[in-house]
């Protein structure tokens, strides 16, 4: 075996490699290794990969938009709240479904500006504290949360507990003589529309960006 | 009598027994037995490493409280067992989750049982995993050179509250589904990563009905492996290092083999 050690130049021949010929660089030895690297790092990747996206596919997969008909309009009082299920989920049964607060838009105390989604106010029961369901209790005109004590004034605005932001909302519209209820947003402290977020995501001052929207739910555009 | 090859040599024959004299039935039965574990040792030579698992030295003043760890692997182990008797008739789809539940524990024959032992063998584990921890922190048991172990048994601590908030959600009632909601919101609150992780868990951005698929997948296929992979490297580093003695133990220093070893 020809003495390699102290020849360092970088062609094989001149390092009197068996084998070696003119203008090669890179030895065969090294060349397998290298090559049996790359092959178990694409197979590894092959299973990896789709196994990876599987698993994170549901993040970039939009939650399709429903529009469900609620009721009439003349079933909706400006002053008083009524109850109806929707499903925001579908085939997923029972569990795909939740309660919504519903009352017509009244301007002496609706504030935010008007637009075709919001002449219906729809209030969702999740509470922003940790998602609890809160119930509306009439005598109180306040939402009331079970879990933590969290309370909501008549317009789902934090009232007292440890809820981060006002209850969501729910676009409605009005179509073909009923009233619809489309998809979830939420609102800052000022009732200003956001992409939904999920309870305990403050929404005032730096927290949308804390706490950025996602690409499953976004609110709709231009609104 | 089951005869399975000798080790070459064999056995040297008992003293005092007349070869003419007919071998008990006791006689027999331990030759065999003692021919079956030669032939197995004699291929595997695992009885050096049974020696070296099961006879250790311990320390002076070793008592129950180093039992935890044990018992935490027991719980563990009572969890794979009523966890695999009770996926036989579990049905982890929205739409029949809790109808399954209400099966086995009405019409499976002691199916509330074993739904019961999973149940409360889950809380035992918790409970058993942080009284194991508290005893190896007061005990100085985390230190040099056995910080690694301590690693690796916070890490099992975590997958354990993991696999408690995803078994958390199995039966799929009322309070599971709130409870889990609840316990999602919480990881959801991190920020910048939560809401994402939140869309993760859920399989979405509300609950459906990946999610309790996804949530099953976690607690019964994959933690199950992890946490058995890290308590084999806990049990080898335990049994590599060896047990410490309790705080209040003075060390005695052998002089002989003080001077022996100078």
């Amino acid at each position: 075996m020809p003495d390699t050690s102290k020849n360092t130049s970088p062609y094989t021949a001149d390092r009197n490699i068996p084998g070696a010929f003119e203008g090669e660089t890179v030895t065969r030895r090294r060349f397998m290794t290298g090559a049996a690297h790359a092959t178990n790092g694409i197979a590894v990747g092959m299973i990896a990969l789709p196994a990876i996206g599987f698993a994170l596919g549901p993040n970039f997969k939009k939650l399709e938009e429903r529009w469900e008909a609620v009721g009439r309009p003349d079933e909706f009082s400006p002053t008083e709240y009524i109850s109806r299920t929707i499903t925001v989920v579908a085939g997923a049964g029972e569990t795909g479904k939740t309660t919504v607060y519903l009352r017509e838009r009244n301007p002496d105390i609706d504030h935010e500006p008007e637009d075709e989604y919001n002449q219906y106010i729809a209030i969702s029961t999740r509470c922003m504290h940790l998602g609890c369901p809160v119930r509306y209790v009439p005598a109180s005109q306040r939402f009331i949360c079970p879990c933590h004590g969290g309370v909501y004034d008549f317009l789902g605005e934090v009232q007292g507990g440890p809820p981060v932001r006002p209850l969501d909302r729910f676009y409605t519209r009005v179509k073909d003589g009923l009233v619809e209820l489309g998809p979830r947003f939420s609102v800052n402290s000022e009732l200003k529309r956001f992409s939904p977020r999920d309870p305990a995501q403050d929404l005032d001052a730096l927290g949308q960006y804390l706490f950025p929207s996602r690409p499953t739910i976004r609110k709709i555009p231009g609104t | 009598m089951l005869k399975l090859p000798s080790v070459p040599g064999g056995a040297p024959p008992r003293p005092g027994t007349p070869a003419a004299e007919p071998a008990s039935l006791k006689d027999n039965a331990s030759e065999a037995a003692i021919s079956a574990l030669g032939w197995l040792d004699e291929r595997t030579a695992i009885s050096g490493t049974a020696r070296w698992v099961m006879f250790r030295k311990v320390p002076k003043g070793t008592n129950w409280f180093y039992t935890l760890g044990t018992s935490t692997m027991m719980a563990f182990l009572s969890q794979v067992v009523t966890g695999v008797f009770l996926a036989m008739y579990y049905d982890p789809s929205p739409n029949n989750a809790y109808e399954s539940m209400r099966h086995i524990n009405n019409d499976v024959f002691l199916g509330q049982f074993v739904h019961g032992m999973h149940r409360w063998g889950a809380t035992t584990m918790v409970v058993l995993i942080f009284l194991h921890m508290g005893r190896t922190f007061f005990f100085g048991a985390y230190k040099y050179p056995r910080e690694l172990n301590w690693v690796i048994g916070v890490i099992l601590v975590l997958l354990t509250m993991i696999m408690a908030l995803t078994g958390y959600l199995l039966p799929w009632d009322q309070r599971s589904y709130w409870a889990t909601a609840v316990g999602v919101n919480v990881f959801a609150s991190a920020p910048i990563a939560g809401p994402y992780l939140g869309d993760f868990l859920r399989a979405g951005p509300e609950f459906g009905a990946t999610t309790l698929s996804r949530f099953y997948a976690i607690h019964m296929l994959l933690l199950p492996g992890l946490i058995g992979g890290l308590i084999a490297a806990h049990l080898y580093l335990v049994i590599k290092h060896g047990t410490t003695a309790p705080p209040w133990i003075e060390a005695e220093i052998d002089e002989d083999l003080r001077k022996s070893e100078a």
